[in-house]
């Protein structure tokens, strides 16, 4: 029996059961791998950093890189100086990475490392680099270890030399590589020039060439990095995964961010294409018009099959506020939001999107799955959309889950192909009826069962 | 002999890794920490601990620290349940900041007793993270007064992450385990406890039912698929049946300090070593009635499995292993069971091998393989391409490592999808073998860039 969730409400204010989150180094070491030639490196214990690497091999089913400090218990007592220093000595002599992503973890944040004067006395080669961020696990969750690595790309990296470079850039946030491919396929057939970082396509989900690449070809060029400070404008995908680091360039170098809704559904990627088209001056081309009219004319033909349909959204709070969204306006009705990430702006958010539906549903940031799986209880859904640690929820409610966000541990190739712009819409709305319809026939008694749906 | 391996080492590594030549030279240095900067495959003392002990299903195993440690455990053994599913669930303090400075105690004992009123389980285990052995929450005092409180049984596992490496976890795991028996000496029942199976896609269930046709009975299975109160009989057992050496001959040897019961050290993994096993077992415990019925279980089973192996012996002869495991016994029936399938195995490796097994491991590797202790991908991939090697053994880190070579793959970790142990096993084992390796999708690979 996996139904371990009893229906009466628990009240909890110390234990977590199933979380909806993890710990911020491995969004750091994601948002590092989206670098080209960058070996993330972790300084802690070499238990965090086998554990990163697991969960993102596990993910993206492609190799992860990252090197550890390999804390004993003396660097716990007197600090974890010397073993970064001997870390990168060694990490540029054998790895030869361009450049090191230093992250902390839980312990050497409470130990109180000064991570920036240990980079500053480190021996870093004639042209190569190291940046760092830190990412304490007991603050915010992995999307936050995203967004303060990203903030540290730009910290260390980003210069305006007073060359504009006309390049729009590009924050995509905590998505998938495939995401991050059709960002920036939109982009080109725009014909905008743009810099994405990071940028984890080609790297995450490098094609098979029989030859093991330490550093795939993918990832955004340090130059590139060097260069976003030069940009006109920076656009954020997500206020949790992106938008600090648009915010500290703009700091920096003066140049203006603008946040956007990750790009899901009709809406957010209509936003996105306006904002650049404002902003560059181009046109879009016929080639995205025809995709957007081939949403809407799928839209229009299959929206019986889930229209009402009583939908639970969980994962990381960008995802989820642009999949309740996108999912209202199917006319699905999200019943349940929910995301492990602390953030009352999240509540805020997708609180005013039901409300301005008409909706009357459950919204909550710091949750964890026992809590969405007691809701479910009191009053089910048809439909779980996200992780795939849904599926012990789907199985003891029998309710379809539609995988979608981070991690995805149990399918494959949903790190290849996108849930953003116009065609990730429609592969949404594909996997949705789908889900729905292939439990509507299974339900069917043997005279019901129908041959066109 | 050293500097003949081709492959760029890091200079503190270079003691870590030999050849095997026929001088018989060269020792492989082992059982110390990862160097800092490599990029090491290797796990934490709360890892070791808590893989250890997580398959027992009825207990609840909260997590005191930041959320990270209990997400990334969540479930991900494959241990199989017969019955209760408590252990599938992630319970975790979920420390913020406010308990980083102020300590965590007071979360951590609202936690024990918010989860006890609800579920009243037969015991909590409590880990400690990284962060607890900096910020000093006392949780052996939290769980005594969690005990008293509640009168069941709450054991702390002192797992620190930096405070050693995953053997140390494996030493608290046992530990805890000890504490759960008790002191007390039990009366002897007939029967041996299995130590070091952890029910992976249901191995034990075979090795039981070999037993239980032998006339042996379990008594306790330490852990895959054991309940509390299974545990807590452990102290009666005639004789303990180490599979897992790496993790379990601490507790063995300290179940024989305590309770007097003797032990005997097994490997159900290939037919030779499954054989020699249940030989020994039966030798041990057994009366003549057992030992024919050993005699008669194993000729059965062997036979019905090499029919089934000859296939496979067929296709898969003269193909090149290469072995990266958690411990060295693995590896050492690893080699014999490739040896079996007429295959040569050019490279082995473990994660946490002691020096006795480096010492077998030498003496049964094939001529010229390549033997590393606690390896990272740079150096797994330098010698697999520099043997030759077909496929890999390995876990989770490893399979993509493999794959993006172009060689095939077999999963002899915690994500092993069907029984590899006993006579069955055996053949599922050359089963995944031959589908890896004889895939079309080699073919593919090997074409690369032709597109016409
Ligand atoms: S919570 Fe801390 S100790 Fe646990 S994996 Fe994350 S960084 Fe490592």
């Amino acid at each position: 029996m996996l139904d371990f969730t009893p229906k009466e409400y628990v009240d909890r204010s110390a234990l977590v059961i199933n979380p909806a989150k993890t710990c911020q180094p491995v969004g750091a070491m994601y948002a590092a791998l989206g670098i080209h030639k960058c070996l993330p490196h972790s300084h802690g214990s070499q238990g965090c950093c086998a554990y990163h690497r697991k969960f993102l091999t596990r993910n993206f089913r492609d190799p992860v890189m990252a090197s550890t400090s390999s804390f004993t218990e003396g660097a716990a007592v007197f600090g974890g100086g010397t073993n970064l220093k001997t870390a990168i000595r060694n990490i540029f002599s054998i790895y030869d990475p361009d450049i090191v992503a230093v992250h902390t973890t839980c312990l050497s944040e409470t130990i109180g490392d000064d991570i920036p004067t240990f980079v500053m006395e480190a021996k870093v080669p004639e042209g190569k680099v190291v940046i760092h961020a830190n990412t304490p696990s007991y603050v915010g969750s992995h999307v936050t270890g995203f967004s303060n690595m990203v903030k540290g790309m730009v910290k260390y990296l980003a210069q305006n030399s007073k060359t504009p470079n006309g390049k729009v850039n590009i924050i995509p946030g905590f998505i998938n590589p495939g995401d991050m491919r059709e960002i920036k396929r939109i982009l080109k057939a725009m014909g905008i020039e743009f810099i994405m970082f990071p940028d984890t396509s080609g790297v995450l989900d490098a094609p098979m060439t029989g030859k093991y690449d330490m550093y795939p070809s993918g990832g955004t060029k340090i130059q590139d990095l060097i260069d976003s400070g030069n940009s006109k404008e920076t656009i954020a995908f997500g206020s949790f995964a992106s938008a600090d680091g648009a915010f500290e360039l703009e700091k920096k170098c003066k140049v203006p961010a603008k946040v956007l809704k990750t790009p899901i559904g009709i809406t957010a990627t209509d936003e996105f294409l306006m904002a650049v088209s404002r902003l560059t001056g181009k046109e879009i081309p016929q080639e995205l018009e025809e995709e957007r009219g081939q949403v809407v004319d799928i839209m229009v033909d299959c929206h019986y099959h889930y229209h009402g349909k009583k939908v639970a959204i969980f994962g990381d709070p960008d995802v989820v506020a642009a999949l309740t969204e996108f999912t209202l306006s199917m006319g699905m009705i999200p019943k349940y939001v929910l995301t492990g990430t602390p953030g009352e702006a999240f509540e805020r958010e997708v609180r005013g999107m039901l409300s301005e539906a008409g909706v009357d549903g459950k919204v909550k940031s710091a949750g964890d799955l026992f809590t969405l799986h007691q809701w479910i209880k009191e009053e089910p859904v048809d439909l779980l959309l996200g992780t795939t640690y849904g599926k012990y929820i789907s199985k003891a409610e029998d309710i379809p889950l539609v995988r979608i966000g981070f991690p995805v541990l149990d399918r494959s190739v949903h790190s290849y192909l996108p849930i953003t712009g116009y065609k990730g819409a429609m592969r949404i709305i594909e996997m949705i009826s789908n889900a729905l319809l292939d439990r509507q026939d299974r339900d069917a008694a043997d005279e019901d069962l129908e041959l066109i749906l | 002999m050293k500097s003949n391996l081709p492959v760029d080492i890091l200079d503190d590594r270079k003691d870590f890794v030999c050849c095997k030549s026929g001088k018989g030279d060269g020792k492989v240095k082992c059982d110390s920490d990862s160097v800092a900067g490599s990029v090491s495959q290797r796990a934490c003392v709360y890892c070791g601990a808590r893989v250890v002990l997580n398959p027992i299903t009825d207990a609840v195993h909260i997590v005191h620290g930041p959320i990270g440690c209990a997400s990334y455990t969540w479930d991900i053994r494959g241990s199989l349940s017969s019955g209760p599913e408590t252990y599938r669930n992630s319970f975790s303090t979920d420390l913020r900041e406010q308990d980083v400075i102020f300590g965590g105690e007071k979360k951590l004992a609202g936690a024990i007793d918010e989860i006890i009123v609800k579920y009243s389980p037969k015991v909590v285990f409590v880990y400690s993270t990284c962060i607890v052995g900096v910020i000093g929450d006392d949780i052996e005092a939290v769980c005594k007064s969690a005990e008293k409180k509640h009168s069941i049984r709450v054991i702390p596992i002192q797992s620190t992450g930096f405070a050693g490496n995953k053997s140390q976890g494996y030493k608290a795991a046992c530990n805890a385990l000890l504490r759960l028996m008790g002191e007390s000496i039990q009366p002897k029942v007939t029967g041996i406890n299995f130590l070091g199976d952890f029910n992976l896609a249901g191995e034990i269930w075979i090795v039981e039912e070999y037993l239980k046709k032998c006339g042996i009975n379990i008594i306790t299975k330490i852990t895959g698929d054991s309940r509390v109160e299974e545990i807590m009989k452990a102290p009666s057992a005639e004789l303990n049946v180490v599979q897992c050496a790496g993790s379990m001959t601490y507790l063995a040897k300290e179940m024989d300090k305590r309770f007097g019961i003797p032990f005997v050290k097994v490997s159900f993994y290939g037919l030779e070593d499954t054989k020699t096993s249940i030989m020994q077992i039966a030798k041990a415990v057994g009366d003549k009635q057992v030992l024919e019925k050993a005699v008669e279980l194993i000729m059965d089973e062997e036979y019905k499995a090499s029919l089934m192996l000859e296939q496979y012996r067929q296709r898969l002869k003269g193909k090149r292993a290469a072995i990266y495991v958690g411990g060295g016994f693995k590896a050492i029936s690893l080699i014999k069971q490739f040896a079996d399938l007429g295959m040569k195995t050019v490279m082995v490796g473990t994660q946490t091998g002691k020096a006795e097994e480096y010492e077998i491991i030498r003496s049964i590797a094939d001529e010229g393989a390549v033997i590393l202790d606690d390896s990272n991908p740079a150096e797994l991939e330098g010698f697999i391409k520099q043997k030759g090697a077909d496929i890999l053994v390995g876990g989770v880190k490893e399979r993509p490592l493999a794959y993006k070579l172009g060689i095939a793959f077999c999963d002899h970790n915690h994500e092993r999808k069907h029984p590899l142990c006993g006579f069955e096993g055996a053949v599922n084992f050359a089963k995944e073998v031959d589908m890896s390796i004889n895939s079309p999708i080699w073919k593919f690979v090997k074409d690369e860039n032709k597109c016409l």
